[in-house]
């Protein structure tokens, strides 16, 4: 099957079986491999994308249900003004150790930001709850999302959490 | 390869220092290329004058650009920035001027892996050294240009000054005069007083960040190569089973397959070493069409003969084995019978801790090419780039002078990425397609094919005086061992404390022999060990009626440096040093008000541990407390850490010790390995649970910079958060957690 889809604000057309996970087709037919496998089963977020400005894991999307939602993926999220403070914060605060989950981390995170510009410790839980990270950078990701909201957070450069 | 070998790479890195040389060449460009010659390191295969005849340190060009190579794999420690932090703060460079190239896999830098927390003690030095060595030339290069003494020329920020007269040159202008001149001894360039680093201790950023944000293919799966296809290898379940037969042909049928062939073992026991075992390997236009094509593989298995072994008959048998006098004694201090015989009062436990996975987030692959020549190019998100090559040299063999590694970015080692399974399959792969392929497992192959962190037990002992005081100590310690071994990292050190504390002790051990594959995971023996040792310390600081501070203070004793231990594998190992010790616990009992906790509301506790590993001296205390449903609540976490006097890279440090502590506190809490009929019941991230965002405590770590040379801290700080935990809910409840995960049954929930 041919598809269409608007990723990055770019037409790409795609072949391929309609049940093929959205994420495969990015890493594998259009050569976006910044959003990671991980799992296969929603379960560690190292693959969200933005579907419609909403985050989806795209290793259980499959490209048959992509339509005409805009996608966003991890190579086009600087374009946006929250994507932007996002990656700035993350930068800023020396966020990663391996950095394979991050691109998925800054997915979810610029979501959450874009929806809730003034998020609590507990809306942090709850929106970053699906995005696992092996190195356990917890702490300086929630840090960094309050950098990026302007709210106040410790300075990981000036040591502690 | 077995997984000791991975510690065979240091082997060569203590001889480094009276070895190293420098040799000096001019680029193609122009510019200064110096390199430190390691001379037949053998922890690399000889390949260096043929793959790779430029390979250089340092390249500075005639725009001014410096390009610094980090020679060691970049698993998320953080080397790949630091290693080029130390060469470029004695060079005297503009960091901003600096862009960093990651290595090959080349004898001329020596040993290149990412493990046993290494990267900083046997490279601070070295590479100083190298970038001291160019400063030197550039400035000798700048004076002969201006024909004036050396001693009025100053190098700062990339450029030389003359003092008298305020002239400067650029080290781009510099470069190519510099390569003229005869490389200076290594071992007599002028070191940097700390006073005067400008980059060293400095909050630095990854250097790759930027461009992972960027999404750019960094890592090992995201390599991409002209008619590259896609594999997948199905290995049994059931470990160290041999393949009877498999539908090749229907795989083959299936849409996008190229083809689906057998590949054997390479030798019987490869399940154990982590080599090449029999297998089916589909290959595909696109992963997802094998990884579907997967889903029809129909494969009969014949299973070794004592291949059903199971979790729950490993605890029968270490049951069975604690009854019986222990198999082996590994070291006896005094008369521990007659110890604990005249005791004022002995205490008893028994402690133990389940298998676990790695699970890097990053699943196990690879992508192989095969040469026209016959060699073969691999790239690999490895931790231990060279027994892989050597591991692919013997199994397909060819001469290792053939393998070309490239070190991929590393999305997680902990290490499982010491052991080059993978890097096999994906070369063997290539090698009977003879065309590119990239392997890539999914998440069930990557924790059902694991090299796993052992399961344990210990039967503890303790004889108490009437102050309380330890008087003797005794472990039977029940681990696994193949064919009469103790298994990778399953091994009790004769040298653990308590031992050399206790008058009397005794440390033994029994075997249960096992068909898995076990290997070093972060802090191997410490992850596990810290647990058991720290968590029973705390039953006899109770059980004695002693404050557990005072308790261990006391056991170490006054300030001393012990007696200097043989050379471990190869490298020096420093004098521990009770003061070290004592340091620590005093400033984390101080920063956590560790003497007020009887102040805490009821249900709330606070827990200590201290641990040794890996050069570093870690305290850590935790306080928690326990729902009414039972979940525990960690409410923050003070560690405190000495790893000498300098840190390299806050930002990196503060980084792996809170990763660190809170990966600890995530084996503690939750994660488990089941073996069931010899094999691996977790299968993805539902049942292996990792830790998430919610879970993490605040921590807050400090270090004590006492005046030791610099170590690592990939590993130091994860032990002593496992028995920090478990004594804090211990002091919240009352209830000692004797067994791991924490989640596998419910607490009783706060003593209220």
């Amino acid at each position: 099957m041919h598809y269409s889809i608007l990723v990055n604000g770019e037409r790409r057309t795609v072949e391929a079986d309609p049940d093929t996970p959205l994420l495969w087709v990015l890493r594998d037919d259009l050569h976006l491999s910044g959003t990671k496998y991980g799992c296969g089963i929603a379960q560690c977020g190292a693959c969200t994308v933005h579907l419609d400005g909403v985050p989806a894991r795209a290793c259980v999307t499959p490209i048959a249900a992509v339509g005409a939602a805009p996608l966003i993926t991890i190579e086009g999220i600087g374009a946006s003004e929250w994507g932007r403070k996002v990656k700035a914060a993350w930068l800023e605060l020396d966020v990663m150790q391996c950095g394979y989950c991050q691109a998925g981390q800054v997915m979810s995170a610029t979501a959450l930001l874009a929806k809730n510009p003034r998020p609590t410790d507990a809306d942090i839980d709850q929106a970053m709850h699906g995005n696992i990270c092996r190195c356990c950078t917890y702490t300086r990701i929630r840090a960094a999302i309050k950098r990026a909201a302007g709210l106040p957070t410790a300075d990981t450069r000036k040591e502690r959490s | 390869m077995n997984a000791r070998d991975d510690r065979a790479a240091p082997r060569e890195a203590a001889e480094l220092s009276r070895r190293e040389f420098l040799s000096v060449a001019l680029t193609a460009g122009g510019g200064l290329l110096l390199t430190l010659n390691v001379p037949g390191a053998a922890g690399a295969p000889e390949q260096s004058s043929a793959l790779a005849p430029l390979n250089p340190y340092i390249r500075i060009d005639p725009d001014g650009t410096i390009t610094i190579v980090a020679k060691n794999p970049e698993i998320g420690q953080g080397m790949k920035t630091t290693l080029p932090m130390l060469i470029a703060d004695e060079l005297d460079a503009d960091w901003r001027d600096v862009r960093v190239e990651q290595a090959m896999l080349d004898a001329i830098y020596g040993p290149q892996f990412a493990g046993g927390s290494l990267g900083t003690p046997l490279n601070w030095i070295p590479m100083q050294r190298v970038g001291a060595a160019g400063r030197q030339m550039l400035l000798t290069a700048a004076a002969r240009a201006w024909n004036v003494p050396l001693s009025e020329c100053v190098a700062e920020r990339g450029t030389v000054r003359h003092r008298r007269s305020g002239r400067t040159l650029s080290y781009g202008v510099l470069a190519s005069r510099a390569a003229a001149l005869p490389a200076p001894d290594l071992n007599t360039v002028r070191l940097k007083t700390p006073a005067e680093y400008t980059i060293i201790g400095r909050f630095t950023g990854g250097v790759d960040s930027p461009r992972v944000l960027a999404g750019e293919p960094l890592f090992g799966i995201d390599v991409s190569l002209p008619e590259l296809s896609y594999a997948v290898y199905a290995k049994s379940p059931r470990f160290g089973a041999r393949l009877v037969r498999a539908n090749l042909e229907e795989l083959k049928a299936q849409p996008g397959v190229r083809d689906a062939f057998v590949l054997r073992a390479s030798q019987p026991d490869a399940a154990i070493k982590m080599g090449l075992v029999d297998g089916v390997a589909i290959i595909a236009d696109k992963w997802w069409d094998a990884q579907k094509a997967l889903r029809k593989l129909r494969a009969e298995w014949e299973p070794q003969a004592a291949s059903n072994q199971s979790t729950r008959a490993f605890a029968l048998e270490a049951e069975r084995l604690a009854r019986l006098s222990p198999q082996t004694v590994l070291r006896r201090d005094g008369d521990v019978e007659a110890a604990l015989a005249h005791a004022h009062k002995t205490v008893s436990a028994a402690y133990t801790y389940p298998f676990l996975a790695h699970a890097t987030l990053e699943p196990q692959n690879c992508t192989a090419r095969v040469g026209r020549d016959g060699g073969v190019e691999i790239w690999a998100p490895t931790q231990n780039p060279a027994p892989g090559a050597r591991l692919i040299a013997e199994t397909l063999g060819i001469d290792p002078g053939k393998i070309r590694v490239h070190m991929t970015r590393v999305g997680g080692g902990f290490g499982r990425r010491l052991n080059n399974d993978y890097m096999v399959e994906a070369a063997a792969i290539a090698w009977h397609a003879r065309r590119p392929v990239k392997l890539l497992w999914n998440r069930a192959q990557d924790i059902q094919h694991d090299s796993y962190r052992p399961g344990g037990f210990h039967h503890f002992t303790a004889g108490l005086d009437a102050e309380g005081r330890l008087t003797a100590f005794r472990d039977h310690f029940i681990t696994f061992g193949q064919n009469g071994h103790v298994a990778s990292s399953a091994d009790l050190p004769r040298a653990h404390f308590p031992a050399g504390f206790v008058p009397a002790l005794q440390y033994a051990q029994s075997l249960i022999q096992l068909d898995a594959p076990t290997g070093p995971m972060r802090n191997p023996g410490g992850n596990a060990l810290a647990f058991a040792f720290e968590s029973f310390l705390d039953e006899i600081a109770h059980a004695g009626g002693r404050d557990p501070l005072a308790l261990r203070l006391q056991l170490y004793g006054p300030a001393r440096v012990l007696p200097a231990p043989p050379p471990s594998y190869g490298v020096t190992i420093p004098p521990f040093d009770t003061g070290r010790v004592r340091a620590v616990l005093q400033d984390v009992a101080h920063r956590s008000a560790w003497a007020q906790r009887t102040r805490l509301p009821a249900g709330t506790g606070m827990g200590l541990a201290f641990y040794y590993s890996h050069f570093g001296y870690v305290a850590e205390v935790i306080q928690a407390s326990v729902t009414p449903e039972g979940v525990p609540r960690i409410h923050k976490v003070w560690a405190t850490v000495d790893i000498g006097r300098q840190i390299i890279n806050p930002a990196g440090a503060y980084n792996q010790a809170q990763g660190a502590i809170l990966d600890g506190l995530g084996q503690a809490l939750h994660l488990l390995v089941t073996l069931d009929e010899g094999r691996v019941l977790q299968s993805n991230f539902d049942t292996y649970r990792l830790l998430r965002i919610e879970e993490a405590p605040p921590i807050e770590v400090h270090f004590v910079r006492s005046d030791n040379p610099p170590t690592g801290l990939g590993e130091p700080a994860l032990p002593p958060a496992l028995p920090a935990l478990c004594n804090a809910l211990f002091a919240a409840t009352g209830e000692r957690i004797r067994s791991l995960p924490i989640d596998a049954q419910p607490l009783r929930g706060a003593a209220a």
